[in-house]
């Protein structure tokens, strides 16, 4: 239950506790209003018809005289001043007039046991189910009794009515509190807006965000924490980020040396034994491998520093399709019949790498790739094929993550890969709002098949890099 | 190209980093070039100035000037071909180095036969194999492939030797349109995966000096989508 209600938001929160304030506060007050209305009502209605009670039995005492019959306390009766819903009952002797509607069985027992003892008296009783007034007067020379029944008809007719209005204010009320409770919410929630606005402008990378100052000093507080919080966050990605760039100039000094000594010792081979020139093999070998995985690293460290960007330019896929197949005698390439060229803006450092990353792994898993092809409708796929032995469906996620081994994988041999390239693949991908996955060859032959897909954008921009 | 003309060919390296610089002058001596090493901008400036060289390596990270303050400087002094070397991964400095006026950059570390490569390229004079016209004349700009001399209303502009060369391979394409990948491939004679930025950032200094009005070029076009075209 309490999970429910704090399922239900903030705001709508607000809003259900404001109606239900609303509503409550509208219920005390309606019972409040009738049971004082009613009180008030029933009291007036008592006072007058005991008034008129009175004044009509003085009348008719007046008027009697010892020689009188019922019937002609009738004629006296009919002149006695009415209440109107009221109705009278006289007794004389044994003798009882009754009322149009009521007769003498339906008079309060007790009042009448009490007109027997020659008291006056008035009682609120019910009388054939509805609640009366009823007064009862004895005619002090005569043996009679004078009784006036007023119905509250009225007072409840009344009392029904304000019943149907104040469950109208009361429903009106609580419609107005949760309008009220709701527009307060969104008033007090906005400024909880403006921060999730800006939390997600951080999160999608633009790390400069702030909050502007707020109207009331409480926000302000949570503006100024909120500021320094994403400040905070900034420069520790800068940091990262020059970090990052320093760790590069660092590592890339000693390999420049590394490279240039390997590279007079190479100039120098044939001086050197054979001893010496597997031991320069295995430098050679492991010094490119070295010089690529601080490369990639590097590049990693940008995209998790949120620094990678990139560098657009026209780039011609098929030309550059072209180029990546005139690179390797042993790949086909396969374009749609009739294609042209296919301009595109893209990185071509980035796609370049994401090819030679493909086709070095199939190199290394597959003995090589076979087939490069591409295709485009909405979207551009280029896929690269291998005859190897294909991946299976259980590692064909976890082959693009960072250091990943899988099964076709787990030695590192001469010539093994950094572990970093297809995840590079994938960072390059999503750069260009793309995405890479492997699969079976279309052909149901062994191997496997990676696809590249990237969005087919027109050409936007400019058509020449400026800076 | 003969041993004997790279044996007289000077190379001035500049790099704060002693390791660096020993074994990276060892490796072109290996080469076959003749190398002057200085360790600092200045150092470089006054023996650029005692003695020109044929080519310039220079580190951009330096202590005192940085290494775009002494490509500019050399710049000034001559049409010598610059190489930046730079060791950060970013591309600003690889802009803000072709902005100052260098001709080409390798990202630390880098092969020394590359290297080699890169500075032969730079080398290389306009190819006289090709059949071209010993003189193209269009509007107000007349440029001379075989003297290596080009005038813009008969007045001579200064040109350096690698945007002399990008301007003749436009100019003698017979209006071809040329791909920037075929400009990196004739001029600074990579492959199709070479950087592209250097096209642009060359052009747009050509059009500085050949363009009556750069902004809005009158001989080198752009070709929305395709590259550059010399509009004859």
């Amino acid at each position: 239950m309490a999970d429910e209600t704090s399922r239900l938001g903030l705001g709508n929160r607000i809003a259900v506790l404001f109606a239900v304030g609303g509503l409550l506060v509208s219920i005390l007050l309606a019972l409040s209003t009738l049971v004082l209305t009613r009180r008030q009502l029933i009291e007036s209605r008592e006072g007058a018809a005991a008034a008129m009670a009175v004044a009509n039995a003085t009348r008719l005492s007046n008027q009697l005289t010892p020689d009188s019959s019922i019937e002609d306390i009738q004629a006296i009766a009919d002149s006695l001043t009415r209440l109107e819903g009221g109705q009278r009952i006289i007794r004389l002797g044994n003798d009882w007039l009754p009322a149009p509607e009521l007769n003498r069985d339906d008079l309060p027992p007790s009042l009448v046991l009490r007109l027997s003892g020659r008291t006056a008296g008035q009682v609120l009783a019910p009388v054939r189910g509805q609640p009366h007034f009823v007064v009862g007067i004895p005619l002090a020379a005569f043996d009679a009794d004078y009784y006036a029944v007023v119905d509250l008809m009225e007072v409840s007719e009344t009392l029904d009515d304000l019943r149907i209005i104040l469950l109208g204010a009361g429903a009106a009320t609580t419609v107005l509190a949760a309008l009220l409770g709701s527009w307060a919410a969104r008033r007090m929630l906005r400024p909880l807006r403006r921060v999730r606005g800006a939390a997600e402008a951080i999160a999608g990378g633009r790390l400069d965000t702030r909050l502007g100052p707020q109207a009331d000093p409480d926000l302000d507080r949570l503006s100024d924490s909120f500021n320094e919080m994403a400040r905070a966050l900034e420069e520790r990605i800068h940091r990262d980020a020059r970090f990052a760039s320093d760790v590069s100039h660092e590592l890339r000094s000693p390999l420049t040396t590394l490279m240039a000594g390997v590279g007079v010792l190479e100039a120098r081979r044939d001086e050197l034994s054979d001893r010496s020139r597997i031991a320069l093999d295995l430098l050679v070998e492991d010094l490119e491998r070295f010089n690529r995985l601080v490369n990639e690293m590097l590049e990693i460290s940008g995209y998790d520093a949120g620094v990678a960007a990139l560098d657009l330019t026209e780039v011609d896929l098929v030309r550059f399709l072209r180029a990546t197949a005139a690179e390797d005698p042993s790949l086909t390439l396969v374009l749609p019949p009739g294609t042209g060229s296919l301009v595109i803006d893209a990185d071509k450092r980035r796609l370049a790498r994401v090819m030679a990353n493909l086709l070095d792994n199939a190199r290394r898993h597959a003995g090589g790739s076979t087939v490069l092809s591409m295709e485009h409708d909405e979207v551009i796929r280029i896929s690269v094929e291998d005859e190897g032995p294909g991946i299976p469906v259980h590692e064909r996620q976890e082959i693009f993550d960072r250091f990943a081994r899988g099964s076709a994988g787990g030695r590192r041999g001469a010539g093994g890969g950094t572990g970093l390239g297809l995840s590079l693949v994938t960072e390059d991908l999503r750069l260009h709002q793309g995405r890479v996955w492997v699969e079976d060859r279309v052909d149901g032959r062994s191997g496997a098949r990676f696809v590249l897909e990237l969005p087919l954008t027109p050409l936007v921009g400019k058509s020449e890099m400026e800076w | 190209m003969g041993q004997h003309r790279e044996m007289s060919t000077r190379i001035l390296t500049v790099e704060d980093d002693e390791r660096i610089r020993t074994a990276v002058r060892m490796a072109l001596e290996e080469e076959g070039w003749d190398v002057e090493e200085t360790a600092s901008g200045e150092e470089a400036l006054d023996a650029f100035r005692r003695q020109p060289a044929d080519v310039v390596l220079i580190d951009i990270m330096l202590p005192g000037i940085d290494g775009f303050e002494v490509c500019r400087n050399i710049r000034r002094l001559g049409d010598v071909p610059i190489v930046m070397v730079t060791a950060r991964s970013d591309s600003h400095d690889v802009v803000a180095g072709l902005e100052a006026g260098a001709d080409d950059y390798l990202r630390k570390p880098f092969d020394p036969k590359e290297l080699s490569a890169r500075i032969r390229a730079l080398l290389r004079r306009v190819r006289s194999d090709d059949v071209q016209p010993n003189q193209i004349h269009v509007g107000d700009l007349e440029v001379l492939p075989e003297e290596g001399v080009v005038r813009q209303a008969g007045n001579e502009v200064h040109l350096t030797r690698t945007e002399f060369r990008l301007l003749v391979e436009l100019a003698t394409a017979d209006g071809r349109v040329l791909s920037r990948e075929d400009l990196l491939e004739k001029v600074w004679g990579y492959d199709y995966f070479g950087d592209g930025r250097l096209v642009d950032v060359h052009v747009r200094r050509l059009r500085t000096k050949i363009e009556p009005d750069p902004g809005n070029p009158r001989y080198v076009t752009t070709i929305r989508g395709m590259g550059y075209k010399f509009q004859g």
